[in-house]
Order: C-alpha cells, then sequence, then structure tokens
C-alpha cells in the first residue's frame, strides 16, 4: 500500500513535521548579514556572543526554522557558516530548530552542510547557471540528506510574471523529480516576492503574480511546498515599520491562502492580521492584490499618517460599587472578564497572602458557581465562561504566588488529575469541559492535549504525582488505546484511578475491556457532570477504598451478565446471511450515470453558505443542554442559557464568515462501481474494465425475523453484470485555520471560545456534508435533480440515497477511510490527514460514500462472527489478527 | 524460503549476535597475544586493541562468531568496531586500516558460510560494524571552546570511506553504521558509503543502530529519537534501530517511537541491563529474554541481539524468543514521515 506524503520531515535536536494542515513555518531571517545590519556588524566584529543571542531571540519569537546567511564581501563566508554553525550547535535551545543554510555560493552551503546534524534546507539552487550544475547540486543536497529551496530563476534570468514561474519551476521539478529522484516533499519553491508600490507601472501586478503561482505549484506539483522572502514586498516603504508590517502579514495572509505554507519573515515583527486598523489594510491590500489604480499613491499618502489609537470601553453599573468580594463574585458567576485582573489587584493588596485571595474571595465566587451549577440553576457554558474568569484572576497571581513559594514551602494541596485524549485520536471538546469542570471543583488539572501516547500518560502522571488519570476518545480505536493505557499501568505497577470517558465509551466496555486487565480502579465516567464527584469519592483517603470495591464487584458482575446474554444471542453463518441480502430486481432498475465522473475538489468554500445548512441540536448536547432546536429556546429551565449561547455562537460564527477565520475544503469523487460479494470494485471508468480501488462492506449476521434481509451496504449496489451503478465519496472540513484560533484563546485562558470554535467548527463540517451531498443529488450527479428541500427536511434526511462514513454503524472498519482517501487524493485536495488511528484531523472534518439506491438507509452492522471476520480479513488482504484489532466492538467472540 | 535478507526480513525476526569485547575478555590475552608475528616491533603498546585480534589470533575471533552462529544468530558483526584510521591512531596503526577490515570481514564470511552450507534452510549474513569512532564532529571536546571540533565531516568520510571499501571487499553482506552517538558521523558514514557504492557501482543493504545515552531519550548529541531517524532517512536503509547504553527495559519508549514511525525494519542490540555497582553487566540470558520478549510480543521489532555483557547464552535466549514471534510488519499507512 502506497500513499502519497505531502508532509516535509526536518530535524535540528527535535523533529519538524511540516503536514498539509500546518498553516505556516516561520523562518527567522535576523541571523542573515544580508538583511540585518546589526547582525552583519557582529559577525564582521566577531562579536559571536553577541551573534548568538540574536539567533536565540529569533527562536523564542517563535521562528521553527532558523535562516544562517553569511555572503557579505568582507567576510570569509565558508568559515563565517562553520563557525556561526558550530556555535549554534552548543546551544540546545537553539539547535533544537532545524537549520537553513541560505547562500549563493555553492561552497558555503556545501561547507554548512557537513556542520548540521539534523535534516535542514538548503536555500537555495536554481537553474541559473544551467542544467548540469542544477543536477550536480541537488544529487549533493540529496546525499547530504537535506531539503532544498528551489528559486524560480533559470539561464534567461529572473522570473517576473506568471508564466515565467509557472514554466521554470515545472521545469526544475520534472528535472528533480525524474532525473535526480529527490524525494518531492523535500522540494521548496520560491518563486520571487518582488515589491509592490515602487512607483512603477509593470510591478504592480508582483504579489498578485505571486499569489497565483504559489497556487499553480500546490495544485500541479505533488509534494512541493512554497516559500518565500516576505520583507521583500515591502521594500519601497523602509523605515516606516507600521506600514511595512502591515503589509507582511497582509501579503502572508493572501498567500497562505494560495497555499505558501513556508516563510522567512521576521517573527517578532509581523503585526497580526485582525489587529491591523481597517483603513490601512485596505489601503494595503489594494496594493497587494493591485485593485485600483491609484492604489500606490494613496498607500504612501496614508503611510505618512499611520498611528495607533486604541479605544476605552467604560461601563459603570451598580455591582462596581459594592465591595471587592462582592465584585470578585459577580465577575465570577456572570463570567465577565473586563475587571478582573484591577479587582483580583485590589484584593490582593487587601490581604496578607495572594494565596489568600484565591482561597478566600475567588473560592468562594466559585463555590457560588458550583452550587448554581449543582443544584441547575447555572449551566454548562455559564459555568466554562466563569472558569475563563478565575483563570484570569490566578493567572494575574501566578507570579505573586511563585514569589510567595519561593520565600517559604509550599504546602497546598489539591487533588490532581491529569487528562489526555488518547493515542491516534484528536477529538477533545470532551476532555476540555471535564477539565474546566473539574478546575472549578478546585482540582489542578494537568492536561496533555489530544494524540497522547501512553508512556508519555504514564510518566507524566509519576512526574506531576497526580492523584488519578482521565482519558478521553471519540473514534472506536481509541476503546483499544485505552486497554493499552490500562495495561501498561498494570505492567509498571501502578495503582493510580483510571477515568475512561468520551462518545464511544461506556460502562459495558469499561467493564468488559478496560477493568479486567488492571487491578486499579477503573471507572467510566458518562458525562463531564459526574466527573466531580466520581473524582472525588476516587481521590478521597475516606472514600477510595469503598468505591473501588464496589467499582470492582459491579463491573464484574457486569461482564458475567454481558457473557451470559452474549449466549443467548442469536447469530447465523456469514453463508446463510450472505444468502440472505436485501432482494432487488435489478433488471428493472434505472441506473443514473453522474454527470461528471471523477473527483471534484472545492477549496475555501463560502463558510456562509454552509453555514446555511447547519444542524443545531446537536451543538446544544456538545453543551451538554438538551433539546430540539429551535424548541430549546421555549424550554423553561434552560431556554435562557440556549439563548445566550446560541447568540455567541452566532456571533463567533459571523467573525468566522467576515474575517476569512476558519477555511472549508472538501472533494467528491463518483466513479462506476459494481458489487461482488460483499466487495465493491471502484472502475476508472465507464468500460468497467480496470479496479481502481475496492471497498469492502460488512454483513448483519444477527438472526433476523422472516422477510427481512441481512443488510450489507454492498446490496445497494448492483451486482456486476446486473446493471451500470455507481458509487461516490467524500471528504468535507471546515477545521482548516482553527489551530491559530484555539491558540489565541487558549494562550487567553478563555476555554469558552476555545471550546465553542470547536463545537462552531464540528457542525460547520456536518453542515458542508449536506451541502455537498445535495450538490451532488442535484448537479453533480444528478439523480435527483428536482428535488427541493428546507434544511429541517434535510436534517431529517428524507431524501434519496445515504451517505454512510467508514467507522460508523453500517460500516465500522477505519481502515477503510484509508482507501476512500487515496481514492479521492484527499490529503492533497483537502489538507485533511488520517492518524494511525483513522481519525481525521482536524477534527472538524467528514467523509463517506454516497450510495444513491432508492431503498438506501442508514442501519448498525450489531455483531459479527469470526466466520465473516476470516472472510473479510481475506477479501482485505490483512491478518486476521489486525483486522479483529479494528472490529474488536462488532465481534461477537473474544480473540 | 527466501534468501535474500529483506524477504526473509518480512517472514520472521532475525537475530544478530552478541558482543565481541564480552567474549574476548573470557581469553586471558597479554600484549603479545595482540602483536602476534606481524606487529611485533610496533613502537607502542598494542594491548587492548581488539580489532586487531583478527589479524594476531584470528583462531580467537572464528570461534566467537562460531559460537554465536551455533546458538542462533542470523546475523554476526565483523570485529571491526575501531577500524577506522581515527580510532586506530591512538595505536598509530592507521595503516592497518585496510588488513583490518578486509580480514575481519573474510573471516566471519568463512564461519557464516560455512555454517550456510550445513544448514541452508537458515541462511546466515555477515554485517561490516562499522563504529562512531572516539571523535564527535557536532560537540566541541574544549568547555572552553564551543566552537572547536576535534574531527570534521571531511575526516571522517575519508576515514569510513577506507574502511567501508575494504569491509565490502572481504566480502561484507551488510553494513552497520552503529552505536550512533552523534549524527553528524553517522551522515557522514552514510555519505561514505554512497561514494563507495557510486564507486564500486553496487550497493549493499545499509542498517544504522543508534544509542540513546540516558533517561533524557536523547543521544549524545542531542536528538530525541524521532529527529535522529528524520536526520537519517535520506538513504534507503534496511533498518534503523537503537544499541548499548542501556539496557533492554530501558529502551522500551525509543523502540516504541522508532517502530511507528521507521518506514525501514527495525532493530534493536541492548546491553546485558545497565551496569552494576563494580561496572558489569550481569542480567542473565533468561532476563534479557523475558524484556525483549516484550517487545518481541508487541511487534516493536524486525531484528534482535546483544551488546555489552552479551554473551552465547544471551543469543541463544533471544533466538528462542524471537521464534515464538511474528516480525513488526509496517507499511506507510499512519506514518508521519
Amino acid at each position: 500500500m502506497s500513499i502519497e506524503h505531502a508532509t516535509l520531515t526536518l530535524s535540528g535536536l527535535e523533529p519538524l513535521i511540516v503536514t498539509p494542515e500546518t498553516n505556516f513555518v516561520n523562518v527567522g531571517e535576523r541571523t542573515n548579514v544580508t538583511g540585518s545590519r546589526k547582525f552583519a556588524r557582529l559577525i564582521l566584529d566577531e562579536n559571536y556572543d553577541e551573534a548568538i543571542e540574536v539567533a536565540r531571540n529569533q527562536v523564542d519569537g517563535g521562528a521553527q526554522i532558523l535562516d544562517v546567511n553569511m555572503d557579505e564581501g568582507m567576510l570569509d563566508g565558508k568559515q563565517a557558516m562553520v563557525k556561526f554553525l558550530n556555535l549554534i550547535a552548543a546551544e540546545p535551545d537553539i539547535a533544537r530548530i532545524p537549520v537553513m543554510i541560505d547562500s549563493s555560493k555553492w561552497e558555503i552551503i556545501e561547507a554548512g552542510l557537513k556542520c548540521i546534524q539534523g535534516k535542514g534546507v538548503v536555500n537555495s539552487i536554481s537553474l541559473k547557471e544551467g542544467e548540469s550544475q542544477f543536477i550536480a547540486h541537488a544529487k549533493k543536497v540529496k546525499r547530504y540528506g537535506a531539503a532544498v529551496i528551489v528559486m524560480a530563476f533559470d539561464e534567461k534570468g529572473q522570473a517576473d510574471s506568471y508564466d515565467r514561474r509557472v514554466e521554470i519551476c515545472q521545469r526544475s521539478y520534472n528535472i528533480l523529480v525524474n532525473q535526480v529522484k529527490f524525494p518531492a516533499n523535500d522540494i521548496i519553491f520560491d518563486p520571487n516576492i518582488f515589491p509592490v508600490a515602487t512607483g512603477i507601472e509593470e510591478h504592480n501586478n508582483n504579489a498578485v503574480d505571486f499569489f497565483r503561482a504559489t497556487r499553480w505549484i500546490r495544485e500541479n506539483l505533488p509534494g512541493a511546498h512554497v516559500s518565500g522572502g516576505v520583507s521583500n514586498v515591502s521594500f519601497s516603504f523602509r523605515g516606516n515599520n507600521p506600514v511595512r508590517e502591515a503589509m507582511h502579514s497582509a501579503f502572508l495572509y493572501h498567500a497562505i491562502r494560495e497555499g505558501m505554507d513556508m516563510g522567512i519573515v521576521n517573527p517578532t515583527m509581523l503585526e497580526v492580521y485582525d489587529d491591523i486598523p481597517k483603513d490601512l489594510l485596505e489601503r494595503v491590500e489594494d496594493v497587494l492584490l493591485n485593485r485600483r489604480a491609484d492604489a500606490t499613491e494613496r498607500l504612501l499618502e496614508f503611510a505618512e499618517t499611520v498611528k495607533g489609537e486604541g479605544k476605552q470601553q467604560v461601563r459603570d453599573d451598580a455591582w462596581r460599587k459594592e465591595s471587592v468580594e462582592k465584585r470578585l463574585e459577580h465577575s465570577l458567576v456572570k463570567g465577565i472578564v473586563e475587571y478582573i485582573e484591577a479587582d483580583t489587584e485590589e484584593a490582593r493588596q487587601q490581604y496578607d497572602k495572594p494565596l489568600y485571595v484565591i482561597e478566600g474571595p475567588l473560592m468562594d465566587g466559585m463555590n457560588v458557581v458550583g452550587d448554581l451549577f449543582g443544584s441547575g440553576k447555572m449551566f454548562l457554558p455559564q459555568v466554562v465562561k466563569s472558569a475563563r474568569v478565575m483563570k484570569k484572576a490566578v493567572a494575574y497571581l501566578f507570579p505573586y504566588l511563585e514569589a510567595e513559594k519561593a520565600a517559604n514551602k509550599d504546602t497546598s494541596a489539591a487533588s490532581k488529575v491529569l487528562l489526555a485524549t488518547v493515542k491516534g485520536d484528536v477529538h477533545d471538546i470532551g476532555k476540555n469541559i471535564v477539565g474546566v469542570v473539574l478546575a472549578c471543583n478546585n482540582f489542578d488539572i494537568v492536561d496533555l492535549g489530544v494524540m497522547v501516547p501512553p508512556d508519555k500518560i504514564l510518566d507524566a502522571a509519576i512526574e506531576h504525582n497526580v492523584d488519578a488519570i482521565g482519558l478521553s476518545g471519540l473514534i472506536t480505536p481509541s476503546l483499544d488505546e485505552m486497554v493499552t493505557v490500562a495495561k501498561e499501568m498494570e505492567r509498571r505497577g501502578m495503582r493510580l484511578p483510571l477515568m475512561i470517558g468520551g462518545a464511544t465509551t461506556s460502562r459495558i466496555h469499561t467493564a468488559v475491556k478496560i477493568d479486567p486487565v488492571y487491578s486499579g480502579s477503573v471507572i467510566h465516567v458518562l458525562d463531564a457532570s459526574r466527573s466531580v464527584p466520581v473524582a472525588g469519592e476516587l481521590i478521597g483517603k475516606k472514600t477510595a477504598k469503598a468505591i473501588h470495591e464496589r467499582i470492582k464487584a459491579e463491573y464484574s458482575q457486569l461482564r458475567e451478565d454481558h457473557a451470559n446474554r452474549k449466549e443467548n444471542k442469536n447469530y447465523i453463518p456469514y453463508r446463510r446471511a450472505l444468502a440472505n441480502k436485501l432482494k432487488v430486481n435489478w433488471s428493472e432498475k434505472i441506473f443514473h450515470e453522474p454527470k461528471q465522473l471523477g473527483n471534484h475538489t472545492f477549496k475555501s468554500y463560502s463558510i456562509q453558505e454552509i453555514a446555511n445548512y447547519i444542524d443545531w441540536t446537536p451543538f446544544f448536547s456538545t453543551w451538554m443542554l438538551k433539546g430540539k432546536f429551535p424548541k430549546i429556546f421555549e424550554n423553561e429551565i434552560i431556554g435562557e442559557e440556549a439563548k445566550k449561547l446560541f447568540a455567541d455562537a452566532q456571533q463567533l460564527l459571523k467573525e468566522v464568515i467576515q474575517d476569512d477565520l476558519l477555511f472549508a475544503n472538501g472533494v467528491v469523487g463518483l466513479y462506476p462501481a459494481n458489487s461482488v460479494g460483499d466487495d465493491v470494485e471502484v472502475y476508472t471508468d465507464n468500460s468497467r474494465s480496470e479496479v481502481l480501488t475496492t471497498f469492502h462492506m460488512l454483513r448483519q449476521q444477527g438472526k433476523k425475523g422472516s422477510g427481512l434481509p441481512n443488510l450489507s451496504l454492498a446490496d445497494y449496489i448492483a451486482p456486476k453484470g446486473e446493471g451500470d451503478d455507481y458509487i461516490g465519496g467524500f471528504a468535507v472540513t471546515a477545521g482548516i485555520g482553527i489551530e491559530a484560533l484555539i491558540d489565541k484563546f487558549e494562550k487567553d485562558h478563555d476555554d469558552y471560545n476555545s471550546i465553542m470554535i470547536k463545537a462552531v467548527a464540528d457542525r460547520l463540517a456536518e453542515a458542508f456534508a449536506e451541502l455537498m451531498h445535495e450538490k451532488v443529488r442535484k448537479e453533480l450527479w444528478g439523480y435527483a435533480a428536482n428535488e427541493t428541500f428546507d434544511n429541517q427536511a434535510l436534517i431529517k434526511e428524507s431524501y434519496q440515497g445515504i451517505r454512510p462514513a467508514p467507522g460508523y454503524p453500517a460500516c465500522p472498519d477505519h481502515t477503510e477511510k484509508r482507501l476512500l482517501f487515496d481514492l479521492l487524493e484527499v490529503e492533497k485536495n483537502t489538507g485533511i490527514s488520517l492518524t494511525e488511528s483513522f481519525a481525521m484531523y482536524p477534527a472538524s472534518s467528514v467523509s463517506g460514500f454516497y450510495i444513491m439506491h432508492e431503498e438506501s438507509k442508514y442501519f448498525g452492522l450489531g455483531k459479527i462472527e469470526k466466520d465473516q471476520a476470516a472472510d473479510y480479513a481475506q477479501r482485505k488482504n490483512m491478518p486476521l489478527e489486525t483486522i479483529e484489532k479494528w472490529l474488536a466492538p462488532n465481534l461477537n467472540y473474544d480473540v | 524460503m527466501a534468501t535474500n535478507i529483506r524477504d526473509l526480513l518480512k517472514e520472521k525476526v532475525l537475530v544478530l549476535d552478541g558482543a565481541m569485547g564480552t567474549m574476548i575478555q573470557r581469553h586471558t590475552l597479554e600484549e603479545e597475544d595482540f602483536r602476534g608475528e606481524r606487529f611485533k616491533d610496533h613502537a607502542h603498546p598494542l594491548k587492548g586493541n581488539n580489532d586487531l585480534l583478527s589479524l594476531t589470533r584470528p583462531d580467537i575471533i572464528k570461534d566467537i562468531h562460531e559460537q554465536y552462529l551455533a546458538a542462533g544468530a542470523d546475523i554476526i558483526e565483523t570485529n571491526t568496531f575501531s577500524s577506522t584510521s581515527i580510532a586506530q591512531a591512538d595505536y598509530h596503526l592507521e595503516s592497518a586500516v585496510y588488513d583490518l577490515n578486509f580480514e575481519s570481514a573474510r573471516i566471519a564470511k568463512e564461519v557464516a558460510s560455512a555454517f550456510t552450507e550445513k544448514e541452508p534452510h537458515k541462511p546466515r549474513f555477515v554485517a561490516g560494524s562499522i563504529g562512531p569512532t572516539n571523535r564527535t564532529a557536532s560537540l566541541s571536546p574544549d568547555v572552553n571552546d564551543p566552537g572547536y571540533r576535534a574531527v570534521n565531516f571531511d575526516d571522517l568520510v575519508k576515514s569510513y570511506g577506507e574502511q567501508i571499501a575494504a569491509l565490502i571487499e572481504g566480502g561484507v553482506d551488510i553494513l552497520l553504521v552503529e552505536t550512533v552517538f552523534d549524527t553528524l558521523n553517522a551522515k557522514a558514514a552514510l555519505f561514505a558509503i554512497e561514494e563507495v557504492f557510486d564507486h564500486k557501482g553496487y550497493e549493499l543493504p545499509i542498517m544504522v543502530s543508534g544509542t540513546i545515552t540516558d533517561a533524557s531519550g536523547r543521544t549524545l548529541s542531542g536528538q530525541t529519537t524521532e529527529a535522529f531517524l528524520i536526520s537519517l532517512s535520506h538513504v534507503p536503509l534496511l533498518s534503523i534501530g537503537l544499541n548499548c547504553a542501556l539496557g533492554a527495559e530501558q529502551l522500551r519508549p525509543y523502540l516504541q517511537t522508532l517502530s511507528k514511525k521507521a518506514p525501514f525494519f527495525t532493530s534493536a542490540h541492548p546491553n546485558a541491563g545497565l551496569p552494576n555497582e563494580f561496572g558489569e553487566y550481569d542480567q542473565s540470558p533468561e532476563e534479557m529474554a523475558e524484556e525483549v520478549s516484550d517487545f518481541l510480543q508487541n511487534g516493536f521489532l524486525n531484528i534482535v541481539g546483544g551488546c555489552c555483557g552479551t554473551t552465547p547464552e544471551h543469543i541463544r535466549a533471544l533466538a528462542i524468543e524471537a521464534a515464538k514471534v511474528q516480525p513488526r510488519t509496517f507499511d506507510l499507512v499512519g506514518l508521519n514521515i
């Protein structure tokens, strides 16, 4: 099996993995004698100590790769390169990141390559001196084990138009990939960033040409990446930093959207795109996008006047006049962040110790929140907002607490809970909610994030001396991962209580699969609100033993019941199930040939349009508010809260749309197909002579009442020779760009919005899937060109055809997703990738099959027997044990 | 029955031999044994230059190879860990480098071929052992001068190149760049190997084995296991793995990382536990086999063997465990590389 990896891997002391989801890699540029006068002076004066500090600042400022350039006439560039690289190799906090060896002289590049133990990047080679030299250098770079930047430059000169860029990049790529056998993923094109607003008319389209060429490269040269020296673009505005910074970030903003995934920028001198004053931004973008003839004059004019102005909001409500304790409580209960730091400071001055502020008014306030939540008068979204305020207050006090701690020995002893989403899984909304709820109840939380391997979890548990571990996961393979963690805990002789939670987890699975492998306490926690009492009991000195014994006894009973029940259920042999398939009179069926066969990609689809298709009911359930949308607003108890939550979601959605914060990409493929047994063969074209891929379906094996079929998705596709049938596939995401938002919220201790954006992105992804399905029915496949349904009808799925997803009840094998992804070239076309457990990343993604059959409906596979598992393993050409691992939740027998 | 090593590795876990030094220590050897006839007038002491025994006491080296093969090893390593001009400089024996490598390879191949002939169903292979040398290319030995290097890339390429050419001419089947404590040294070795391959017009399979120095999980030169893997993945390796410095148990998380991420076969040849307070490795074959069986059961490995302190008894115990399990399988699905 082979798949195309668009992943660029680099290394310093640590790995740097640039995947299609990596939004952008910052290359630090200040260690460049041609770009920084200061650095040049330091090197010429042999002041290497300070030169190293320049490098360190770049890394601290967020550089992920360090560009080093020693091309200066007065300098022995080769000697300086070697000396500087050797010196930074001795600084682990700098050597952590990969090096980019930047020179126009090959001898300097080669000298640099001989100094780095990691996999770095050569900047650059090109066709400037002809093909033979280009090939010779590329071969050397490959042998030294580095990635390479290729300049859009050839014998005739530097590419300065769109066409020339395309021509040179294509030619360079062909030579590298076909002749040199250079790994495509290690090729990074620099299609030349030239200045704009120079006053010369021919330069007006410079940025636009770069953007277009970037897109062309990403779409036509598989694996290749795009980089550039961003500061060039603002060359005409030297000396005016506000304008330059705005130009850099606006340029990056557009270039990244077109596919630029790396760039040489000074990460400490980048304006945040959203923070650029709107009037400046408009003029900057007029110039970059060449939107009007007088763009340059207008920006020049404006540049003279650029100054920052802040706005101050003043609200003077009555509660502001109360005591500081009351004010803190009010802020906590109402989730108001505006005054929290000032009030906390006031309290800090009044109390003897900063810790007393936390233990006193802040905890009192949180206790009020806890009571209100406990009695059902506050709801999860509000509690999360309160937690945000609390976090801000504690963050404010943190330095004082540290100072205090340094003075006395710390004796505080809150219980500590470690939380992690297990290896291979990327879903973390539920885990984050649990973290917030526990933190509100005075637990210290150590949150390891997502995709955490067992060793990391257990090492961290020991390192942080936690009192309990909570594991979370959403997809079925995560169940197995949890068993692995429990086994590993047993192997290491650990006895910490283990809490299990997440959508696919269950009490029965915990009892049957996890509890028996671990002699410590294991308990399934149904939802976030249950986590507090459970964690309290598990950790409490007086209660721990009792709950341990109670749960062990309860789970052992569950296991026994489960074993008994299993024997009573009736299953039929696979052979008979196959015979009892859905009866279809294929000869009378009308097959509908899709209007456009093959793959169709949709990049940066309008979020506005997608938002019309959102089904809001699951959104409320994410926030533990149960009820159907929009009736939920009328609910006496939770209606008000639901309205507020909805308003916040709408506001965020509005920002997402206005400021292009999230991107939605999708791909749909439609292909001729026929079933062969329970396999579905997908053909390259209508001749149906060449099998492109084969999907493998599973069949219900439970004994059915008379006349009821044992269903398989294969039943909905005409058997080979009985008709020209078709199948479709899709993968969509609305999560491109979400990392930056989450990062921003988390830096701001804003759990509420961090959870909100994920919940909204999830809804958008589902909505996008719905929208795309409609587009397929009406246009691309067109079998229901005349259907008209409103959103409610769509949510009820009243239309013809289904879109079952691998990993879900009708076809629970997640590994089929790989085949689907290969067929649709999902990684390349959408930026969605699969983890080792076949979870989609970004998490806000949906994929599945399209089936048009009139009688098709969603069904659950239920349990299967070993005869089918063995047949399935054979069909998939995978070892039975591997299949049994993936299908574990569906097996009606013990492995 | 496959005879090509790549095919064999798909069928079963192959066993690498154990320590050479530990076995040599079982003999009481004096200065004269090391010198033999050929170096009797050499101006510098030679005792302790174990690689030299391939020339001066080939009987001992052959015997050790035979013991490991009899214990069940599929691959034996040549006695050339320190046979580079850089390492031999300590003994002023740079001029003997070609002979050291050629003879060591020839002896090992002779013994291995005899076993293959006797047991054609179990072909035996010879891996040319290429040690790290005793100098680091990315670390300064002088704390006051961090920019200084005792050896550079070009020196290493030249020195490794001599060793590699001689090993190939002596008949090795595989090249094993092992005990990599500085990735830049290993990159130089791989660079040299590819140059020699170009020169000869054919290639041999290459194994690489790194050394994680302590519980920090890093190489001596500071890389994490994954960074180490990425830095050497530009060469189409037969296998990548870890050896030395730690016992099997301590290697577990790092092997797990390699097993998960490496697009090559994986190997481990750990020490017989950690040294005791006397600096001796005293882990018993059974204890070691139990720890190693854990990785084997978990499918982390394709090749397993021993490093410091291991003996034919250890290898026999490992071979029994290796025969019980299926080798690690890997494809590109789910790989982050």
